[in-house]
This record gives structure tokens, sequence and C-alpha cells, in this order.
């Protein structure tokens, strides 16, 4: 399975996706942003945490502009399967491939440690196999991590089984660490291709560090 | 001619920084703020000298990046 993984001048978690998947046996390519186009055989591409663009104007907001996102949107169109994390989840939202937007942290600190999530839904490639209601533990390393939608756009997504993750406790109870919407970390669009989470499955990748939970769910997007 | 655009969190959009601010303030004792948002200004200096195509321009700007219309307002105030 062929993995491409997007750089733009200030991400920063590049080097660990591609350590992550490869750990997964993946083949992986690191993709400039200033390339206009995604390789056919590309499997899944990832939008890798960091702060593009130093996170000026607002996070995510300056790279959407940046030559690959053309491509991007065009791969996304034809079906190709889209992981924003972090800083890629909100480049997809600032995007419009996902809905909503990524706020300032309720109270406003910059958070860095483990935290639970909960399996939302798993009727989807990413989380498809994964239990409902299966607990995780993930590290979360954000500034602008609130994810806010509108009362009608959080109820189609709950409709359309869009929501993928709660953050939780350790015993699957909500447990809200920056003031997002419904406790949601992690959302995919409407047709189930492109997928984006908060949290950092590529650092929970060995038990000597914490957590090897990311395996279980970045193993999702392998082929069978 | 100058544009001046001013962008804050909509109306039901919880205002985090303008909160933690209107707490500062109660502290200090300042007395008789209902109120506090707290947005960011962008200043533009425009080449334009009609008045409504800067309009249309700045408009045109803030839809596609200014700001993030699913969270965000914007007031464009032209100065010539």
């Amino acid at each position: 399975m062929k993995v491409a993984i997007v750089q733009f001048p200030g991400t920063n978690c590049d080097y660990d996706t591609e350590y992550a998947f490869k750990e997964l046996g993946c083949e992986t390519q690191i993709l400039w942003h200033k390339n206009e186009s995604i390789a056919s055989d590309i499997d899944l591409l990832v939008i890798a945490g960091g702060f593009s663009y130093g996170d000026y104007l607002r996070s995510g907001a300056i790279a959407r502009f940046s030559p690959i996102m053309k491509a991007v949107s065009e791969y996304v169109k034809d079906g190709g399967k889209v992981l924003g994390i972090c800083n890629g989840f909100q480049v997809l939202t600032e995007s419009h491939l996902l809905p909503g937007a990524l706020k300032r942290n309720e109270h406003l600190h910059f958070l860095s440690k483990h935290h639970h999530l909960k399996v939302v839904s798993n009727s989807n490639t990413f989380l498809g196999k994964m239990d409902k209601d299966e607990v995780v533990n993930i590290p979360i390393a954000h500034h602008d991590g609130n994810f806010f939608v509108d009362a009608d756009t959080l109820k189609e997504l709950y409709k359309n089984e869009q929501v993928l993750l709660h953050y939780c406790d350790e015993n699957g109870e909500i447990s809200n660490p920056n003031g997002s919407v419904d406790s949601i970390a992690g959302i995919c669009n409407a047709e189930k291709n492109v997928f984006g989470l908060m949290p950092h499955p590529e650092r929970a990748m060995e038990a000597i560090l914490g957590s090897q939970d990311g395996r279980k769910m970045l193993e999702g997007f392998l082929k069978d | 001619m100058k544009a001046i655009v001013n962008i804050s969190l909509k109306a039901g959009v919880l205002d985090s920084q303008g909160k933690a601010v209107h707490h500062a303030l109660d502290a200090l004792k300042f007395e008789g703020v209902n109120d506090v948002r707290v947005g960011k200004q962008i200043v533009l200096n425009l080449a334009q000298t009609e008045k409504e195509k800067a309009l249309a321009e700045v408009t045109e700007m803030c839809e596609s990046l200014l700001a993030n219309t699913v969270i965000e307002d914007y007031e464009i105030e032209l100065i010539s």
C-alpha cells in the first residue's frame, strides 16, 4: 500500500507519520506542497500535523491555497482517501473538504497530553476494524482543537454517521479537553473518503512510548 | 484607498478570548462591562480608487481567505 504525506512549510509531523505507516508495512513518500499532482497509484493521502505557514491568520487558512490542495480536491472528487491529522484536519475544514471549523481551545491553553477517545462510528474505512464504543489512548497536541459546527450540521453529521470519535476518559465517559461541540475529536465527509481528527495516532505506535493504540486506528486503512 | 477589515466570531459562537478578557477586567474592578468580544483587524492598502470596485474586491478577499465564514463575521470600512 502506498501512502503520500503532504508537507507544507511548518509541517512537523511528516516524518512521524511516515515512520508510522512504514511500521505498518506501507510504501511512503513525502509530497512537497508545491507539487500540483498526486500519483494515481497512491492509496492514501495524509495531511500531517504541524503549524503550516506558522498558523498565521487561522490554522490551515493559508495552506489551503498551496498548489497541492487543488490536486487534493480532485483526488477527493475521484474517491481518493484522505486523512488529516491535527493541522491536517484544520486544513481540510478550511478547504471545505470537511464541515465545521477548529477554534481556539476553550480554556485558551495549548494542550499536549495523552487523552482517551471513544469510537462513535465504524461504518467507514478508517475505523472499520475497530469496535463501536472502543476506547483508545492517543496523544493530543493542539491550540486550536475546539471543533465547531452549527446545530443543524451537527444533526446531519450524526445522521450520516460522520462523527468518528468522542473525547472521553479511560472508562469511556465523555471528557471534553478543549470545548469541542459534543466532545467531537474526529469526523469524516458524507462520502466517507475524507477523515479528520485532532489527536495523533502516529504518535502512539509503541507501548514503550505510552501507547500503541495508534496502530489499531491507522491499520484501518491497510488493504486486507 | 485603504480598507479596514474587522473580523470577529459570529454571535452565538463562544468567544473564549473575550470571556478571559472579561474575567480579567472584572478582577481589575472595572465595573459595568456587559460583554467582551475579541476580534482582529486587517488593514489593506489598495491600488483601486473606485469605492464600489474596492468593496467588491475586499468582499471577495474576505469570503475566500480573510474570514472563515463558518465561525466569523467581517465588516469592511473603506477610507479614500
